[in-house]
């Protein structure tokens, strides 16, 4: 792979030309389409990406919402607003607080939830999830998880209290950056979280997210490592929908700085680059950018958004009631979201799925 | 005749990936058909009003759900189970499609489904591979008709199992419809020249650039294979047809 970054790190504008026209990029292709010259084709490779997409999921985008269950942490990792060390109001929602949330969700017309929490064992453990996923099960049809990397006999648990995917960023393919910036905590093993999604896929999990923490290392790395790890994982896992996204880093608590920031045309480029190079991956765009930018960006490639999120544990029925994980540029209601959608053609979806735990359905 | 109903149209439309329910209400409008297939896992069976089937007047189409989202038999069946008890028609359009990506569906376990749903009373038309042994073994589990492939769904790429296509027709007691991957109206002619006894369109008229006149386009397209199959094609020939004859010199003297 750094082989094909080399290579694609001089790719000329030939060379680029040659592999946006040639079908879906191989990584040397992609790692081309990744260099300046790619850059300077960039509306060809809009173009492209906006056709696939329409061609694959038609004019519309399915809508989630996150829901925080936990700021409880056992890791120390220097970006995040919920890492162990610092000074913020911590909590973990019991049973009756995750339905209140769900419920709260469920009436501004979510039928996708992302049960998401901070990596704290003592407070979220398998039977938690377990509970917490059957809870929110009652209001919505499909529940993602996005918490700690687990291994396949808990990942089968999860399946079997309903569990339809499972979203686990590796934050930075590089695992000597991934070691200075993962300080403490569970988090610190890069390669078991690396082979988690895996595991997932094993396990049943119907659909994989994967994606990369964009500010921590060379996106183009980034972006080839993670493409490289998603095609893994479709052979790998071939019942198993993969969906990619790659979100930048945000202000938090703690006051972290991005080494390595990336500006809006690297972003297009990349999303462009990955509708491309994976024509039937769902990409997640989520409220940590802003709404002019998230309004630009759906055209090329985008295919699920959340919207009126809070990243507090309890933030939808008692806001300021816990730190929070990081700041949201979007601010924009359900139903604000739904009607920016349909100003550009889009329909905004929020039921697309209806599926039971794969435990009672195995034939 | 489908499912011991008649109809006027052989083309059966999608209601997925448009933009809006409107310009999906219209395409519906403008394709003239009378059989639409909807998403059961897009519905939301408790709720008063739906963001799809608002747009369908039951009285000028019949819906025909599918399991879409269906991996496996079992969840297939009971897909048809929750619309059947929520008052749907007991049609179905079986999808038992393990693979997210090229969204092949599962001969084993979409026949499995399909003599279940059989003997549960529903009329059943399962999307298959185009594998005529497969539709061979449906029709004697009792579908309603077969549903094979084209091309992969929603990739536009026509008729690249017509070998297979003309087999399954050929043989089948019951209809075949050519259902997933006609880009543009004339694989849907095409598929009708074979002798199909209607097509499915979805993500072409849904994906293109204005919906309802792709979907008159495809309406016209069905209308000229139909019409082409039953004027019966001349025949077709590797070398031209010579009006003057090499040999006729020799005639007499045979």
């Amino acid at each position: 792979m750094r082989a094909a970054l080399e290579s694609g790190a001089s790719a000329d504008a030939q060379a680029a030309q040659a592999a946006v026209s040639g079908g879906v990029p191989s990584l040397e292709a992609a790692a081309a389409l990744l260099s300046p010259a790619g850059s300077d084709m960039l509306e060809d490779l809009a173009q492209i990406a906006h056709r696939m997409t329409v061609a694959r999921f038609g004019k519309t985008i399915a809508m989630y919402a996150p829901l925080y269950l936990s700021n409880q942490c056992a890791c120390t990792c220097t970006y995040c607003g919920f890492s162990m060390g610092l000074n913020i109001r911590r909590k973990t929602l019991t049973r009756d607080e995750i339905s209140r949330e769900a419920v709260t969700l469920a009436e501004r017309g979510f039928r996708n939830i992302l049960l998401v929490s901070a990596e704290h064992p003592k407070y979220v453990n398998v039977d938690y999830v377990c509970r917490s996923i059957e809870e929110v099960k009652k209001v919505s049809p499909y529940v993602g998880l996005e918490i700690a990397a687990a291994d396949e006999e808990q990942y089968r648990a999860y399946v079997a209290s309903g569990c339809d995917g499972v979203v686990l960023y590796q934050e930075t393919y590089d695992p000597a950056i991934y070691a200075r910036h993962h300080l403490g905590g569970p988090k610190k093993k890069y390669h078991w979280r690396l082979d988690a999604l895996e595991r997932a896929g094993a396990a049943g999990v119907r659909h994989l997210g994967v994606g990369a923490l964009l500010g921590l290392a060379d996106w183009r790395f980034e972006a080839l490592a993670l493409l490289w790890h998603a095609r893994y994982l479709e052979r790998r896992c071939w019942r198993s929908q993969i969906n990619v996204s790659f979100p930048r880093i945000n202000p938090a608590a703690g006051g972290f700085v991005a080494d390595h920031p990336v500006d809006d045309r690297q972003l297009v480029q990349l999303l462009c680059l990955f509708r491309l190079a994976l024509p039937t991956a769902g990409i997640a765009l989520s409220t940590r950018e802003t709404p002019q930018l998230r309004d630009r960006l759906v055209p090329l490639g985008i295919t699920h958004m959340s919207a009126g999120s809070s990243t507090e544990p309890g933030g939808y029925g008692a806001p300021g009631s816990a730190g929070k994980q990081f700041e949201l540029e979007d601010t924009r209601t359900p139903a604000e979201v739904k009607a920016a959608l349909e100003r550009m053609g889009y329909d905004a979806v929020f039921k697309d799925w209806e599926v039971m735990p794969a435990a009672s359905a195995s034939t | 005749m489908l499912g011991g109903r008649a109809f006027e149209s052989r083309l059966i439309v999608g209601t997925g990936k448009y933009s809006s329910p409107e310009l999906m209400a219209d395409a519906l409008a403008a394709s003239a058909t009378e059989l639409v297939t909807v998403a059961l896992r897009r519905i939301d069976l408790d709720a008063p009003s739906n963001p799809i089937t608002d747009f369908i007047d039951g009285s000028k189409y019949l819906l025909l759900p599918n399991t879409s989202g269906a991996t496996t038999a079992r969840e297939a069946v009971r897909l048809a189970q929750l619309a059947a008890s929520a008052g749907l028609p007991t049609w179905i359009k079986v999808e038992v499609i393990p693979d997210p990506r090229y969204l092949m569906p599962d001969p084993l376990e979409t026949l499995k489904a399909c003599e279940i749903l059989v003997k549960a009373g529903f009329t059943v038309l399962p999307y298959i591979q185009a594998d005529p042994v497969l539709a061979k073994r449906l029709e004697d589990v009792g579908t309603a008709a077969v549903m094979p492939l084209a091309s992969p769904i929603g990739s536009g790429r026509g008729l690249k199992m017509k070998a297979a296509l003309e087999i399954i027709i050929e043989q089948s007691t019951v209809p075949v419809i050519v259902d997933a991957g006609l880009g543009v109206p004339s694989h849907a002619a095409a598929a009708m020249e074979l002798g199909a006894d209607a097509v499915l369109v979805n993500t072409a008229i849904a994906a293109a650039a204005h919906p309802a006149r792709m979907a008159e386009a495809f309406r016209l397209g069905v209308l000229a294979g139909r019409a082409a199959w039953l004027a019966g094609r001349a025949p077709e020939l590797t070398y031209a047809a010579a009006s003057s004859p090499l040999t006729g010199f020799l005639s007499g003297a045979r």
